[in-house]
């Protein structure tokens, strides 16, 4: 078959598929998003042979696939790093129930936080569920970890995590395909107390759990992605995980003098990682994100105890992502002169585009606060998180996804007055409706303020699971319906809007302000194609 | 053969497709070929960059050292100054004079262009009128590939091989003729 050049994230799709994938479920998240976008241009999707959905959030995108496993067949769900964090409820307890058909979950890491809000290390997740993890090390390597980690998760019957990291996710490199295999055909588990999580029922399976974690570390030492090198100078050994591997190979031309175990599937082969540090009097270890080989080789006990430098010694930065430069300083090999870098260019913020609807509901929100003092926005995960930045500087806080609505409520209970959320469509869907339930109930006295820009504008323009059902899904939640208001974002509309903003502001109780207008990036896509390069 | 290229830009000039004409020729030309780029919050009229390493032999990191780019490829001066560290000594810059203002603080053009002159190999071009006068406005990207084509080692048939099939699909037949003409405009000031 001829050579693909894809991303990191499209190899991990196309690897899936060529694995007998049956179905993903996905909430877009930077890096990633193109794992799913290249699912949904498949073939094998348009033909129906396999299921691809954008989902409400991440947890809704495991729970779909793990149903998938329970089926029988082979299902992935996909999310960045943070994403994780919302899914864990199902991460961690899929673990114990176990996996029937093939079960993987993808997620991509974001060191340096190129677009993330922290630089967690999912690896620690896996260590927290007790599951195989697979960190491939380059583009064939990210081909090849599905159909491996589909494999596994059937012979281990527990989810297998793998894990990506933005320089693998979002650089391309070319990858050579295997022959096919066929989809695995519906097969319902039949012990199916391993998915009832009583207690009674959960500790058994959970000690099983822990009793089988030897059998898991010895498919990490007989695992195609972990391999010990020897090397001729024996002064230092080099433990490289994920793409840190092939930053070693970079600055050693391929050849490196020295012993080097690359880690690609976890948990950590306790026995080729006491084979290198047996060896060698000093261990120098890279990876991205987290010390986390780094602290668990301390545990190790060697019959000889070489030091281990990384992370958590200062070799390595303790933050932010590698680079072949930081490897090649840390090997003590030359590195190039850098001319330094010019005073006169300034910083290049992203912004709202021209014409974003964002921008008219920040400008027309901060006017409607503006003769009420002391009052704050509170504001979450999207585009208009840019309203942070001049000129708008309108909102006030930006933590994590849903936060908006229940932190307006919690400074509002404290007596903060007004307290105003400013959530997107696709955010309130994934994570703030609940919250706003929970206004309701507590007649919390704030304004929950939806722009409705008609899709997730910030990944790229995927579908919203809003869908324009905002007004009836608000009510549903209990909002009294004379206090749901939409208002269309535009200059023209903007004195009216303020007022409307002001109307619901002085409301005393939950109500809603839907600021509805298409996002300028879709709508440009949708009326004509592109022109030019 | 080896090159490492890096190019820079802003969100919106067309820096990724750029990026896929020059990997679509390389690969045309049977060499190993790695890039990266960076997607995300960059798109929204931040900074974007590519790095691109092309090479008979073998590559391993999709990144490209700084200190060691043949070639510095800017579609916008400012954005061209502040990758300069990636430029190795005896590199070459290629880029566009024609600044991308999009933030109220853009420093002095005159100064940031004086800076660029001072690397030894450097090609500044009016992209924008080349572009224009090929008839595609919005082609300023391929008129920056022929002016750099000298330095991306690459054969012409293989880049006009390379716009063909990143564009086909995606843009009219006209239009893509249209590209290929800024490109060799591009090319003639080489």
């Amino acid at each position: 078959m001829p050579k693909l050049f894809l991303l990191g994230d499209e190899a991990l799709a196309q690897g899936a598929i060529d694995a007998g994938l049956s179905g993903a479920y996905a909430y877009p998240g930077t890096p990633s998003t193109e794992i799913t976008e290249y699912l949904l241009k498949s073939p094998e999707l348009r033909s129906g042979k396999i299921t691809v959905r954008w989902t409400a959030n991440e947890k809704t995108a495991l729970e779909a696939a793990l149903g998938m496993s329970y089926a029988g067949v082979r299902a992935m769900a996909s999310m960045k790093h943070v994403g994780l964090n919302v899914a864990a409820d199902p991460f961690i307890n899929a673990a114990i129930s176990g996996a029937n058909g093939g079960l993987i979950v993808n997620v991509a890491d974001d060191p340096s936080m190129h677009s993330s809000q922290n630089e967690q290390d999912s690896r620690l997740y896996t260590e927290l569920a007790l599951v195989p993890c697979i960190e491939p090390a380059d583009h064939q390597e990210a081909y090849d970890a599905p159909g491996y980690a589909f494999d596994l998760a059937e012979r281990l019957r527990v989810p297998v995590l793998i894990r990506l990291t933005t320089r693998l996710a979002h650089s391309r490199g070319p990858i050579s395909r295997r022959e096919g295999r066929p989809q695995n055909r519906l097969r319902p588990p039949e012990d199916t107390s391993r998915y009832i999580l009583l207690p009674a029922n959960a500790r058994a399976s959970y000690a099983d759990l822990v009793r089988r974690q030897r059998e898991f570390v010895r498919e990490s030492e007989g695992s195609p992605f972990n391999a010990l090198f020897p090397g001729e100078d024996e002064g230092l050994g080099i433990i490289a995980s994920g793409i840190a591997y092939t930053y070693v190979l970079e600055v050693t031309g391929g050849a490196p003098r020295y012993p080097v175990l690359k880690i690609g599937q976890y948990p950590i082969p306790t026995r080729l990682v006491e084979g290198i540090l047996n060896r060698c009097e000093r261990v120098l270890v890279l990876e991205e994100g987290y010390p986390y080989i780094e602290g668990k080789i301390r545990g190790l006990t060697p019959r000889k105890s070489p030091e281990i430098l990384g992370r958590l010694t200062g070799e390595i930065t303790r933050t932010g992502e590698l680079s072949p430069r930081i490897v090649a300083e840390a090997l003590g090999l030359g590195t190039e002169e850098v001319r330094p870098p010019s005073k006169i260019p300034v910083p290049r913020p992203p912004a709202l585009c021209p014409g974003c609807p964002h921008a008219d509901t920040c400008r027309a929100l901060k006017d409607a606060l503006a003769d009420r003092p002391g009052g704050r926005v509170f504001s979450d995960i999207g585009c208009y998180t840019l309203g942070a930045l001049p000129p708008y500087e309108a909102i006030d806080t930006c933590v994590e996804m849903g936060a908006s609505i229940t932190m307006a409520k919690g400074a509002s209970a404290a007596g903060l007055r007004p307290a105003v959320a400013l959530i997107g469509d696709s955010t309130f869907t994934h994570s703030g409706m609940t919250g706003l339930l929970d206004c309701v109930n507590e007649e919390a006295d704030i304004t929950v303020v939806i722009v409705d820009n008609l899709t997730v504008a910030m990944t790229g323009g995927q579908d919203s699971s809003a869908r324009s059902r905002l007004e009836s899904i608000c009510a549903g939640l209990g909002v009294e319906p004379g206090h749901i208001k939409v208002i269309e974002p535009l200059p023209a509309r903007h004195e009216q809007n303020v007022a409307i903003l002001k109307e619901e502001i002085d409301h005393r109780g939950p109500s809603v302000v839907i600021a509805r207008r298409e996002c300028v990036q879709t709508l440009r896509r949708r009326v004509k194609g592109k022109e030019g390069g | 053969m080896r090159r490492e290229i890096v190019l820079a830009g802003v969100g919106g000039q067309g820096l990724l497709s750029l990026a896929a004409v020059i990997t679509s020729a390389a690969m045309n030309e049977d060499l190993n070929v790695k890039q990266a780029e960076v997607h995300g919050m960059s798109q929204r009229g931040g900074m974007v960059e590519s790095h691109i390493r092309l090479s008979d032999g073998e590559i391993y990191s999709p990144i490209v050292r700084e200190g060691t780019a043949d070639l510095l490829l800017a579609l916008e001066p400012m954005e061209g100054l502040r990758h300069l560290p990636f430029l190795a000594p005896n590199g070459a810059f290629v880029g566009s004079s024609v600044p991308f203002v999009n933030i109220p603080n853009y420093p002095p053009l005159e100064a940031i262009l004086s800076e660029i002159g001072k690397v030894k190999e450097h090609r500044l071009i009016d992209a924008l009128a080349i572009a224009k006068q090929a008839g595609a406005p919005r082609s300023a990207n391929m008129a920056l590939l022929g002016a750099a084509a000298p330095f991306l080692g690459l054969r012409e048939e293989s880049l006009i091989f390379g716009i063909r099939s990143v564009f086909s699909g995606r843009l009219k037949e006209g239009a893509i003729e249209a590209n290929i003409a800024t490109f060799r405009l591009g090319l003639d000031t080489s």
